[in-house]
């Protein structure tokens, strides 16, 4: 049995508006498990990071989530404040796209990174400041007793991030969320980064759920893989499965509009590139039925009255489209 | 006769490390020289900070540069005055990376497709404004419902593709065009990159293609410069660049791309420099693993060898 830390069953988050209702996230299920990683891929507003946002209760007030989220048989959901605030960082940790947003202008990063283990243990300042140092050391930051007094102006985009990766990991956490950790840096420092995940992964035994639009990256890094449109799941599968035998349309199309990217092709004059024909859909006025129907080359009648829901291929590979259905 | 040719270019701007500390003259690029040819695609690559828009910028004059001369169609451009400047600003144009940065948010569509006519051709009654304009959607993809909107009414491909229009409005024969798709989703980057194919077949445009994403670079150039700290460090046609790079910078880049299919061979390199402090000799030396003592004093020269593409390494 693999150790699955959290469980994920049909995530549902709302923003009640003057418009009405958006369904953010609608429906998602998924685990987390120890060693292993979750890619989540979607264009912009297709929910991915109002998702991960939910799994750590960090939404405002006007969010309703619903659903379980089991971390060790607790549902997150139900909660308190106080209780969720020992979950947050202990156990579940964090890390976001811009770390110069992210991280406090008037603290040094070592007062930041001490703050972080501070919030959930006492130790001694001797304690600490070895820990700190030790963090700061396993996320390559060179020098780290020079360093550790740095405030964040004085680093680098990629050191800043190492310091987020650092914050995050000081408590110790279990499960580490990423929500596009590499989209603000350099393709040099974005591989640097990239390794020092999956290194600390294989250290801490860590459960990764990365978030991405980035298609190579996940294609890279992640052991299964979510698709999503429209704050819902369209497939869902291993890595191998969902990018080499792609089942919904819409991965498919999204994995032609890059394929041609990376193929070392010569040819003269280039080829068109694979487009998806139009865009998004408004969340506020979503189609009756398949939510991609109007972009979807397969489209039948029945995609038009009716909405697919995820049915299994295989064990591990499920999509939700009524193709060959 | 190339359409731009740079010569020497070298451009400083006076900036201040912090707040407290005095202004200095900081060189953002040195020796820059490059010839763009009617019809082809340049592309430019290398990192944040590396000087791409600063020189994307110069080439079409939004800025001045320091020393060096720029050409464009044989004419020298470098120091002219702004209204000297006015009439040629119609042949180059520029596209930037937030098209929702760029539009006004207080001008619908309509007004602000109007505004280049009424700069440049402003005898033009409002008939033939009109249809102009009617012409220049429908050759960028787009429908006349869209002229009665405001920019925030549009969406991220919309506004680039009402960019993209408004930059032709002029009948430009030179675009530069600054990351015009990385602020775009995948499926409607395919989209805009298929639009800028095809307007350069039918108007036969010539683009500086900026960008820092290499796949597409490799998609769309003919050509390829890449810069590294306000250098050119290598400089091929787009076939040899990405089969044989030369420059152990070039290299790293490639080895650093994420990739479908081939796991990456990861190449251990630090950080660029700042430019504030740029190390000795070859700016590169730091993070280069085939450096020697040689690379730590004295900066190298591009060299041409005899299939055309130009290096700056002592050892490549």
């Amino acid at each position: 049995m693999l150790d699955s830390l959290l469980e994920v069953q049909n995530l549902r988050t709302s923003f009640f508006t003057g418009k009405g209702e958006i369904r953010a996230v609608d429906g998602v299920s998924f685990s987390l498990i120890a060693g292993k990683t979750l890619g989540v891929v979607g264009e912009s507003g297709c929910g991915k990071s109002v998702m991960s946002l939910s799994l750590m209760r960090l939404l405002p007030d006007q969010a309703v989530i619903r659903g379980h989220l089991f971390y060790r048989k607790n549902d997150l959901l139900k909660l308190s404040p106080t209780q969720m605030r020992r979950i947050r960082g202990r156990e579940i940790g964090m890390i976001f796209q811009d770390p110069m947003a992210a991280l406090n202008p008037v603290f040094t990063i070592g007062d930041q990174i001490g703050e972080a283990i501070l919030v959930h243990e006492k130790v001694s300042s001797r304690v600490l400041r070895g820990r700190i140092l030790e963090i700061l050391h396993q996320v390559g930051i060179a020098s780290p007793e020079k360093r550790m007094h740095d405030y964040p102006h004085q680093l680098s985009g990629g050191m800043r991030q190492r310091v987020m990766i650092a914050m995050a990991l000081a408590p110790e956490p279990k499960i580490l969320i990423a929500d596009e950790p590499t989209t603000a840096l350099d393709v040099t420092i974005q591989a640097q980064i990239l390794d020092l995940l999956k290194y600390l992964q294989t250290q801490r035994h860590l459960a990764l759920l990365f978030i991405t639009h980035d298609i190579a990256m996940v294609s890279e890094l992640a052991d299964e893989v979510l698709v999503m449109y429209t704050g819902r799941v369209v497939e869902q599968g291993l890595t191998r499965e969902v990018f080499g035998n792609p089942k919904m349309p819409y991965t498919q199309s999204l994995l032609k509009s890059v394929a041609f990217l990376h193929e070392q092709a010569w040819e003269f004059p280039r080829p068109k590139l694979e487009v998806i024909e139009g865009s998004v859909p408004d969340l506020l006025a979503l189609p009756k039925g398949c939510h991609f129907q109007e972009r979807c080359v397969h489209c039948m009648l029945r995609c038009q009255q009716q909405e697919p829901v995820l049915r299994a291929l295989s064990a591990t590979h499920r999509i939700a489209c009524w193709k060959d259905c | 006769m190339p359409l731009v040719r740079l010569e020497n270019i070298q451009k400083s701007f006076e900036m201040k490390k912090s707040f407290f500390s005095k202004s200095k003259q900081v060189e953002v690029l040195s020796a820059i020289t490059l010839q763009i040819q009617p019809g082809e695609t340049l592309g430019l690559v290398g990192e944040s900070g590396c000087g791409k828009s600063t020189l994307g910028k110069l080439m079409i004059r939004l800025i001045e540069p320091t020393s060096g001369r720029i050409f464009f169609k044989g004419q020298d451009v470098s120091h002219l005055s702004s209204r000297l400047l006015r009439p040629l600003r119609k042949q180059m144009q520029m596209i930037f990376q937030a098209p929702g940065a760029s539009l006004n948010p207080h001008m619908n569509v309509e007004a602000l497709m109007c505004e280049p006519l009424n700069i440049h051709q402003p005898e033009a009654s409002i008939e033939e404004k009109k249809e102009k304009i009617s012409h220049l959607l429908s050759l960028c993809g787009l429908r006349s419902e869209i002229l009665s909107r405001y920019p925030h009414q549009c969406s991220g491909g919309q506004k680039q593709r009402i960019c993209i229009a408004r930059a032709l409005a002029v009948h430009p024969e030179f675009l530069v065009c600054d990351e015009p798709v990385s602020a775009l989703d995948v499926s409607i980057q395919a989209q805009i990159i298929n639009l800028m194919r095809s307007l350069q077949d039918t108007l036969g445009l010539t683009y500086l293609f900026i960008s820092h994403n290499l796949r597409l670079v490799q998609y769309f150039s003919t050509r390829v410069v890449v810069m590294y700290l306000g250098r050119i460090v290598e400089q091929a046609s787009v076939q040899q660049l990405y089969q044989n790079p030369r420059h152990p910078y070039t290299r790293a880049l490639f080895a650093a791309m994420p990739s479908l299919s081939q796991r990456k061979k990861y190449l251990p390199l630090g950080e660029p420099a700042s430019i504030f402090d740029l190390p000795s000799g070859c700016h590169f030396h730091p993070r280069c693993p085939m450096a020697q003592s040689r690379c730590q004093v004295e900066a190298p020269l591009l060299r041409k060898d005899s299939s055309g593409s130009e290096v700056a390494c002592h050892y490549a």
